[in-house]
């Protein structure tokens, strides 16, 4: 299985560790065999080790360690966020966040979506059932 | 960036004005230390041994801590230092590629000792500058001179999140690729 995803100019990589836990992120130079100085708009420049790197398949065009705001033009050229939110992986987290962040009536709101979608499904099973039969 | 244990020092200091000399010559170092007492006292060790002063005869003029003017670009280090090693002392120059001098001085000093057993007082550094990157010797910092470099993660162990979600024992075998 030859690999898909690189360590490189402008890879775009998920942070899975520590303080800035979730923050999708470029990789704009590489310091060495174990750390990269990576950028995000909102964020100051710093290096990190990839042992706290996740990449993701986007990829951006930009040179060693572009200025702010050509990372940020780059970025909306590439159409990172869409790309990530449509992304299955980028579409779990935006649900577990979801999940996490609801309050107790939200919790029972889903509750009975369930229960419905639920009575839902056993209704058909038993219509293919007796169809069946 | 983690807080980094050592931390570079201008320090100034001269010995005490004597009737014999009113003006003694004043002299600066710079020195890397954990705190501003340590590098006090290294101070006064390095101008032992250059001339005829010490503490007891010497006041402290000025000790400044020096911070990294652009820690947000990746430069060459190299650094000169002298050790002693368990036979004599020996000189040796070495390179390291990080943002910022304390980051690269702290690598030499965990380098040194995981590969020489040298210790943090038995290290002397005498000069240390940024080098351009035609100018670098060691094909260890070169091989990173590259415009498209470009690598694949071979080996990558899932970690838990935060050190609290961490178990002894897991129930499948991890998935190593990518």
């Amino acid at each position: 299985m030859p690999f898909k995803r690189f360590v490189e100019i402008g890879r775009v990589a998920l942070v899975n560790y520590g303080k800035d836990y979730g923050r999708l992120v470029v990789i704009v130079d590489v310091v060495d065999q174990n750390r990269a100085l990576v950028d995000a708009p909102d964020m100051v420049r710093c290096q990190i080790n990839f042992k706290r790197l996740s990449l993701t398949d986007i990829k951006i065009d930009i040179k060693r360690v572009p200025k702010k705001t050509t990372l940020i033009k780059a970025m909306e050229e590439a159409d990172v966020k869409n790309k990530w939110e449509n992304s299955s992986w980028g579409k779990k987290l935006i649900v577990q966040k979801r999940r996490a962040s609801l309050n107790d009536f939200d919790r029972f709101k889903v509750m009975l979506a369930k229960i419905k979608r639920g009575g839902a499904i056993r209704q058909e099973l038993a219509k293919l059932k007796k169809a069946a039969a | 960036m983690v807080a980094f244990r050592f931390h570079q020092y201008q320090v100034v200091g001269r010995a005490l004005p004597t009737p014999g000399d009113e003006h003694p010559k004043i002299y600066r170092m710079k020195l890397w230390a954990t705190n501003e007492v340590r590098a006090k006292s290294k101070f006064w060790y390095f101008l032992r041994k250059l001339k005829k002063v010490k503490k007891s005869n010497g006041q402290m003029l000025a000790i400044n801590e020096i911070f990294e003017r652009n820690p947000t670009t990746i430069k060459n280090y190299g650094i000169w230092l002298r050790y002693q090693s368990r036979t004599g002392y020996h000189n040796m120059y070495k390179e390291y590629r990080d943002t910022t001098l304390n980051g690269a001085v702290e690598q030499m000093y965990t380098e040194m000792a995981s590969r020489h057993r040298v210790r943090f007082p038995c290290i002397q550094i005498i000069k240390t500058a940024t080098v351009h990157f035609k100018l670098c010797k060691r094909d260890n910092t070169k091989q990173f001179h590259n415009g498209n470099i470009k690598f694949p993660l071979v080996y990558r162990k899932i970690r838990p999140p935060t050190r609290k979600l961490k178990t002894t024992f897991k129930a499948s075998r991890p998935n190593l690729f990518m």
